[in-house]
């Protein structure tokens, strides 16, 4: 057994998908090959024994349609109300999504998935809507036919005659966490039928009874087993991927397939989409713009946006090439994408066109070379009406054929002039210019035209017999017919080569668009400037008004801002919008979820989830976009969302810092208090602990001693206590300034007094000039100042040394100082001592908040505090307090 | 003051709900020769002044059962003993509000024993001069010497000249000599009730006073500033 290694990327995808549905509701299908065989019968016998275990389990909708035994069943459990529609007149009474989203069972029963909601309910299908309980955590028991099934739809149309139109998209059934096949053998069912068991409603009856025939139900029930049959096998493969056992692990299969206007196409891509699935391969829709061919009607553009989307739905990945040969273009992306396999129509149009034009099935046939291709019978499904491919002519513009024509004359101008001195095919020459001219200016009609035309002239005028259509040797037919042939490759050309530019302008300008709309963004560092940017490039690409919306604290959505190619929202859109941002999907015109909204609501989705969403109202009101312009709208946003994730992050980044660094703030205040607090209580306990236990043991002066430590000691932490306390105080605002008027000596004295028993030895000398006028202050933390300068210099200076104070005018404000003689500040240290724990090398120093507490309360009164060395030997620090002002008169 | 040191200086109820404070206050005040009463709540404060007339009160302001100056407010009502207010320091307010409404005196924790005994000895000096009734005439501290009569002021050898103003501000203070006057009082006694937030005026005065009277205006001697609360006259070591 080769055990090959599960690809983890793979892997990540798988358990993130399982994270997300085990926050999900479990679906529970009960399949079965046709109407009768009693699914839901099944569901509620189901349901029945689930509510007996005590779930709580509500019937949503079952749809009994009056028969007795199944009616039994749905006794004892708890129905959800129905809400009423009105719809075409009349009152009908449909599944009522809010309100079971309301309910909030542990599991709901919703009878048959297919069915199509009538307009106005919140989405198009009922699948949809239980996709939406199943995100918010209901799970679901439902009810599905085979037919029903996307991909089976026309198979069951070719055994049976009928086309249904109510399908189910397959990726439903693979969500699906549990299928049960509801089984009956043909013969019981047709029993069934007989004894009216089996609800027809009556306006199918004839074509129910073509259904009902044997041969029919032995199909649609194998059909229905190989089904289940093959999803048991991917449970399995998923298993064995999980568990990394894989004997043979199939090469990533790529198919491609080619999708046109045609209805024909529709079998090819669930031909395509079946034959992914067996090959569990992915599996892109092409389509080429040829340009060259004639201009698609507005009809061909619908059928090509539905079977595309179609395509969508059903897993594919869709893509449109430009260029001139279909069968070119075809092969080298799927070169370039590693497909494997081809899937096309068989012809279907006359072979002489493939003789005359080439056939492009040959082609590619022909050019395949390692690629497998697929040649699939592309019937029409009866009964859709088929359509006819109509050309439709360009819209009529004057102003070409004007030009076409005066081309012509001017080159029959030119060749009337030159006819005396020059030969007769020097003369064509210069109605060929002509063509290519008229090629050049205008388009393919008119140049066709313009040929005709430049033959007939030429004939008319420059061949004899002359001023006659007549032709005196025959040789010149063939001279018309050489110039036919050249004049029409020639404007051919010329019209491919100009269709091509324009086609690649066009996609140039959508990628130069989105380039602008990225790099404008990149540089954008605030989230409004972002939608207004990015308002700003939509409207300008689709032409069309844009909004862009974006959660407010609360999760409410809210436009960020307004301007130039927003449009306002009313209550309604406001909640379609709101809707998208909860499911995460695009919802509005043009999808199948409220569909009746003005405009397309796109979620903007970011690594981290959607981060708003983008609305944008179609230039043209009821026509949707195509789904190439929906991707390209999808790209957009995404950069968007991108771009405003970055900024959310780094906001986040920048909050996160700042609270980290006020954290280690905090932890250097913590563990230096800590330190600084603890030392002196130490001492201070062990001093007290040393005289109890001394007592009596100890001499008078041993044990002053020890007393006057513990007095010293306490005083020490007071101090420190103090500092700390006032830093605090300081920054957390909690301290207002109160300036008064009032001499600087007012406090020098109470500073003075109060550090007095602590001069050790320190003389000071206080200089304040007589004349010092009144300076406002508040006093109380003008005293610290002073008290915290005067204790750094007495701590870090030798004692005996002396300090001076000293205040005089300066400018407009008073200079104080406080000079020592002591060891100075240590070079380059000047600015840091103000700093918040910075301290000398001087044991028994404080936390070291002294000096950067000066600093905040001086420059709180709008002073400068610095600190300098003085010559000499010795520390000065200074400080300026601004005199604004006069003090009042008394 | 001459005479024996009574033994009994008299008696000091200490209204503190901190044991150790009131271990340590009770040793200080007893070893120093007061009688000493304490009681933890506020209530039982306002009985044991009703009952034993105390000559001082040591009120802490942080009880827990009774405001400060609710208890003031309430023994002021019909008593003028002294009471000394011990707050923790940063409550300026507090202070100055406790003195308004009638305290005489306060003391910032942490505080010393000498600050201490200086303030129950003035506080019970200035009661037992107002008790008396008898009006000095002459005022006499350090090198300072007012005679109250003639309205001279003499420092040293020297006679001073105040103005009006200055005159009646040095009067209260020396009045109060020893105890702190609020920037309030001083207002609403030198210049009148009107005039009780014009502390602009105070500081002016103030500072003229000090530079006619002291040596060193930057370090007094005798008008002491007590930032926030007021201004003391200092007539005695330790206050």
């Amino acid at each position: 057994m080769d055990e090959r290694r599960p690809d983890p990327e793979a892997l990540l995808k798988q358990v993130m998908q399982e994270e997300e549905r085990q926050r999900q509701g479990k679906l529970k299908i009960f399949f079965g090959a046709a109407p009768g065989v009693g699914k839901t019968y099944a569901m509620l016998e189901a349901a029945q024994k689930r509510r007996q275990e005590g779930v709580d389990i509500v019937a949503g909708l079952v749809e009994t349609h009056g028969r007795n035994e199944t009616d039994a069943l749905l006794e004892g459990l708890e129905t959800l109300p129905r809400r009423p529609y009105s719809y075409k007149g009349k009152t009908l009474h449909e599944f009522d999504l809010d309100a079971a989203l309301a309910r909030n069972p542990s599991i709901l029963l919703v009878d048959e998935l297919a069915h199509t909601n009538i307009p106005g309910a919140r989405h198009r299908k009922r699948w949809q809507d239980v996709r939406e309980l199943l995100c918010a955590g209901i799970s679901v028991y439902t009810t599905v036919n085979v037919q029903h099934l996307e991909s089976l739809n026309d198979v069951v149309h070719q055994i049976t005659g009928i086309a249904v139109r109510e399908t189910l998209p397959d990726s439903v059934l693979d969500r699906a966490d549990e299928i049960e096949l509801v089984d009956l053998s043909p013969d019981d069912l047709l029993q069934r039928l007989k004894e009216g068991k089996v609800y027809i409603p009556d306006r199918a009856r004839k074509a129910m009874e073509n259904f009902f025939r044997k041969g029919n139900l032995i199909a649609l029930r194998e059909l229905a087993l190989r089904r289940t049959a093959e999803r048991v096998d991917e449970q399995m493969e998923l298993y064995r991927r999980d568990q990394g056992v894989q004997a043979i692990w199939p090469a990533t299969e790529r198919i491609l397939v080619c999708v046109g206007p045609n209805p024909r196409s529709i079998r090819l891509i669930r031909a395509a989409r079946r034959m992914a699935a067996g090959l569990r391969a992915e599996w892109i829709a092409v389509n080429v713009e040829a340009p060259t061919h004639v201009r698609p009607s507005e009809e061909d553009k619908r059928l090509l946006s539905e079977h595309m989307r179609l395509a969508e739905s059903l897993g594919a990945e869709t893509v449109t090439l430009t260029g001139h040969r279909v069968s070119e273009e075809i092969l080298s992306y799927a070169r370039l994408r590693n497909v494997g396999k081809i899937i096309v129509g068989k012809p279907t149009h006359p072979r002489w066109k493939d003789k005359l034009l080439g056939s492009p099935l040959d082609e590619i046939v022909r050019g395949s070379g390692d690629i497998d291709i697929y040649v699939i019978t592309g019937d029409a499904p009866e009964g859709v009406p088929r359509r006819l491919e109509k050309k439709t002519f360009p819209p009529w513009k004057p102003a070409a054929w004007l030009w076409a024509f005066s081309t012509v004359a001017a080159a029959t101008g030119i060749a009337a002039v030159m006819f005396p001195y020059f030969a007769l095919l020097d003369l064509v020459m210069v109605y060929l210019l002509g063509i290519v001219v008229a090629a050049i200016r205008t388009s393919r009609w008119p140049t066709l035209a313009a040929t005709l035309l430049s033959i007939a002239a030429f004939d008319f005028f420059f061949v004899p017999p002359y001023y006659t259509f007549a032709v005196a040797d025959v040789r010149y037919a063939v001279t018309f017919g050489v110039m036919l042939v050249v004049a029409l490759v020639i404007s051919g050309l010329t019209l491919r080569v100009r269709e091509q530019a324009e086609a690649a302008r066009g996609r140039e300008r959508r990628t130069a668009a989105l380039f602008n709309l990225s790099r404008d963004l990149a540089r954008e560092r605030k989230k409004d400037r972002l939608s207004e940017i990015a308002v700003k490039h939509i409207s300008e690409v689709f032409l069309s008004q844009v909004v862009i919306l974006v959660p407010d604290e609360q999760g409410h959505l809210a436009v960020p801002s307004t301007g130039v190619g927003t449009f306002a929202l009313d209550e309604k859109e406001s909640g379609v919008a709101q809707w998208v941002m909860e499911n995460r999907q695009a919802a509005g015109c043009g999808t199948d979820t409220l569909p009746g909204a003005k405009a397309l609501y796109l979620p903007m989705i970011a690594s981290s989830g959607p981060v708003g969403v983008v609305g944008i109202l179609p230039g043209n009101p009821g026509m949707p976009f195509e789904p190439e312009q929906v991707h390209l709208l999808e790209t957009f946003a995404n950069q968007t969302a991108m771009a405003m994730e970055r900024v959310i992050l780094a906001q986040e980044a920048q909050k996160e810092r700042v609270s980290a660094e006020t954290q280690s703030l905090r932890n250097v205040l913590l563990s230096s208090v800590s330190h600084d607090l603890r030392t002196p209580l130490a001492a201070i306990t062990g001093s007290a602990d040393t005289l109890l236990h001394g007592g009596d043991g100890l001499d008078a002066e041993t044990r002053n001693g020890l007393i006057r430590s513990i007095h010293e000691e306490a005083e020490r932490l007071n101090r420190i206590v103090r500092n700390v306390l006032n830093m605090t105080r300081l920054e957390s605002g909690a301290i207002q300034i109160r300036k008064e008027w009032q001499a600087l000596e007012e406090i020098v004295g109470v500073v003075i007094d109060r550090l007095s028993g602590r001069l050790d030895g320190h003389t000071l000398d206080v200089r304040m000039p007589e004349g010092l006028p009144q300076v406002p202050f508040d006093p109380l933390l003008m005293e610290q100042v002073l008290t915290n300068l005067f204790e750094n210099a007495l701590r870090y200076t030798p004692p005996g040394t002396p300090v001076e104070l000293t205040a005089r005018m300066q400018g407009a404000g008073v200079l104080v100082e406080m000079a020592d003689r002591g060891p100075g500040i240590p070079e380059g240290q000047q600015e840091r001592i103000f700093d918040k724990f910075a301290r000398g090398k001087v044991p028994g120093g404080g936390v070291g908040l002294g000096l950067s507490i000066c600093r905040v309360i001086v420059e709180a009164h709008g002073g400068r505090i610095w600190a300098e060395n003085r010559p000499g030997g010795g520390a000065v620090f200074r400080f300026t307090l601004p005199v604004e002002g006069e003090p009042p008169r008394l | 003051m001459s005479g024996d040191k009574p033994v009994d200086k008299g008696l000091v109820l200490l209204v503190e709900d901190e044991v150790q404070m009131r271990r340590f206050l009770k040793v200080a005040l007893e070893s120093d020769g007061y009688r000493f009463v304490e009681t933890g709540t506020a209530g039982e404060g306002l009985s044991q002044t009703a009952t034993r007339n105390p000559d001082v009160v040591l009120l802490d302001l942080g009880l827990p059962d009774m405001d400060g100056l609710e208890f003031i407010g309430r023994v002021r009502e019909w008593s003028q003993v002294p009471i000394i207010v011990i707050s923790a320091r940063e409550q300026e307010s507090d202070k100055v509000r406790a003195l308004d409404s009638g305290a005489d005196d306060y003391l910032t924790k942490p505080f010393g024993v000498s600050e201490l005994l200086a303030r129950v000895r003035v506080a019970i000096r200035h009661a037992e001069v107002r008790a008396s009734g008898r009006e000095e005439t002459v005022f006499a501290a350090g090198d300072l010497r007012i005679d109250f009569t003639k309205r001279q002021v003499f420092l040293g050898a020297g006679e001073v000249h105040l103005t009006p103003l200055e005159y009646k501000l040095l009067l209260v203070l020396v009045r109060n000599a020893g105890k702190v006057v609020t920037h309030r009082q001083l207002l609403k006694e030198v210049w009148g009730p009107s005039y009780v937030e014009h502390t602009q005026y105070l500081r002016v005065y103030m500072t003229q006073l000090r530079h006619k009277l002291e040596s060193d205006p930057a370090r007094p001697r005798y008008l002491l500033n007590e930032p926030g609360v007021g201004y003391r006259f200092k007539d005695e070591p330790g206050t």
